[in-house]
């Protein structure tokens, strides 16, 4: 009897000290292959790793799906938003003539665009869902430049993991992994089903994520700043929403 | 039941009609300590899905049919409470405070556990033939006369046989096949297709249902028929004994005829 258990007990040992080498070596191997989200800590930092982790492994490169122009919902659904601060309206007054896009961090070229100079780009479209976690959806047709194509231009180093996205309203912020900011179908959008982006939908300026969620796509964009670590924006959880207690990651 | 044949025992059970308390405790377990782990897993993720899942539906109480659905769109179906959000026309004058945050979270974290927990039991089942011998149908039991017995003394409410304690009956199979193969992968599947990434990678699992609101909709309905599963399965556990089917299903031992009783 006793050998048996003493048995049980060694195979028990080795099964336990390879388990937690076994999920030590995964921590690792996640860590360097971007496979762990800003915001894994906590007591949700475990769904939301596997689903991040998931995710990149699953569909790195994959598309969003595109629709038919027949799709087009009838009335782009704008949902609501704070009253435009005293910056934006005196910008509004002006045309958004003044607009700027400030392009910084971890770039060769730091640049500052007018709305002017993202248009003069090569223009792209998709008809693409932008889909709330509310529930609510619609599909529209979103025109503006790749965010790649800009990140290109301003020339961002190797070692740049993240592209973190200001909105003119304070406070908000949110952040892409390079899969989804160098995505082809992540745009820079100033165009909604053929004209200027409405100001309820986030004109003049409005990150485009078709992947994620609708929160992603931040409005009044301003600013983009390229790092290597999350560690030093906000509470170092990848954006505004974890802080207000939603997932970084949003394309579930 | 009369027609499930004799009186099954399993193996390893010592057949003595005057077996003492310690030879029961020595018997081969009612259920095994895998289907018992994976089951109370199971159910707390699932009461947490419900929960979770309950406060989605209340930031857009409203359901569509098709790819798109919002406040512009008419719904297939809604309902007429007050939500969480100002922008849905409820006709309350107020709105309920927003918990979608943790909702969130929590819906995705234990659909991670109950999917990993789902996923062990059905590859226990099918190695340690728990499905074959425990959930397939015997093919007696699936003749006309056999069934309709069945469902006759379940609509008189009898209570269950001796045998029962040890076998499921062929509703009780049918059922948990059906809740096993059909409703859980469903309810996966849909959630799935309600995910941006996932459908970018596999469109098929939100086209075959018709689109994204179609998904929703239907993941909803899927739910509501876990939750009919549920109320029926303690229903039958009250009706054959709440603390004997309890005792097998937390300590894997079935009582005997006294204990039941």
């Amino acid at each position: 009897m006793t050998d048996l258990s003493r048995r049980k007990w060694i195979k028990a040992g080795i099964a336990a000290t390879a388990g937690v080498a076994g999920l030590g070596v995964a921590a690792r191997l996640a860590e360097k292959y971007g496979l762990v989200p800003p915001d894994h800590g906590g007591i949700w930092g475990l769904g939301e790793t596997l689903t991040y982790a998931s995710q990149r492994l699953l569909t790195r490169h994959s598309m969003a799906r595109e629709f038919p122009s027949s799709q087009i919902s009838k009335r782009p659904f704008a949902n609501e938003i704070d009253p435009p601060s005293e910056e934006f309206k005196r910008l509004q007054a002006g045309g958004f003539a003044d607009w700027r896009l400030t392009v910084d961090g971890m770039v060769a070229r730091p640049a500052s665009f007018s709305l002017a100079q993202l248009k003069s780009y090569e223009s792209r479209s998709h008809i693409t869902m932008l889909q709330c976690e509310e529930g609510w959806s619609y599909i529209a047709e979103w025109t503006g430049v790749p965010l790649s194509r800009v990140l290109e231009d301003v020339d961002v180093q190797p070692q740049a993991k993240f592209v973190v996205y200001r909105s003119i309203e304070h406070g908000w912020w949110d952040s892409l992994d390079m899969a989804d900011a160098l995505h082809p179908q992540t745009f820079l959008a100033y165009g909604l089903n053929g004209d200027e982006l409405p100001v309820a939908n986030g004109g003049p300026l409005r990150m485009r994520v078709p992947r994620q969620l609708g929160y992603k796509n931040v409005k009044f964009l301003t600013h983009l700043t390229v790092t290597d670590s999350m560690k030093k924006f906000g509470k170092g959880f990848g954006s505004s929403a974890p802080e207000a207690g939603y997932a970084w990651y949003a394309g579930i | 039941m009369a027609t499930s044949g004799s009186m099954r025992v399993p193996p390893g059970t010592e057949v003595s009609s005057s077996a003492s308390t310690a030879s029961v405790t020595k018997a081969a377990a009612r259920h095994s300590a895998l289907v018992r782990v994976t089951h109370w897993i199971i159910s707390l993720c699932f009461f947490a899905l419900l929960v979770s899942g309950a406060e989605l539906v209340i930031s857009h109480p409203r359901f569509y049919w098709g790819e798109t659905g919002n406040i512009w769109i008419t719904p297939l179906f809604q309902f007429h409470i007050p939500s969480s959000r100002a922008l849905v026309p409820t006709g309350y004058g107020y709105v309920l405070p927003d918990q979608n945050g943790w909702s969130r979270y929590l819906h995705f974290q234990t659909a991670w556990v109950l999917i990993l927990t789902g996923a062990l039991y059905v590859i226990f089942g099918f190695v340690s033939g728990h499905f074959r011998k425990d959930l397939l149908p015997r093919k007696a039991d699936l003749s006309w006369r056999a069934l309709s017995a069945t469902i006759a003394s379940h609509l008189r409410f009898a209570r269950p046989s001796e045998a029962e304690a040890w076998s499921y009956n062929v509703l009780q199979r049918l059922t948990y096949l059906f809740v096993i193969f059909v409703l859980f992968p469903l309810v996966i599947w849909t959630g799935l297709a309600m995910s941006p990434a996932f459908v970018s990678a596999v469109p098929a699992a939100v086209t075959l249902l018709g689109g994204q609101q179609s998904a929703r909709t239907i993941h909803f309905f899927v739910s509501i028929a876990l939750v009919l599963f549920l109320l029926v399965h303690i229903v039958m556990i009250c009706l054959a004994g709440f603390r004997s089917r309890m005792r097998a299903m937390i300590t894997g031992r079935a009582g005997s005829q006294r204990e039941r009783t």
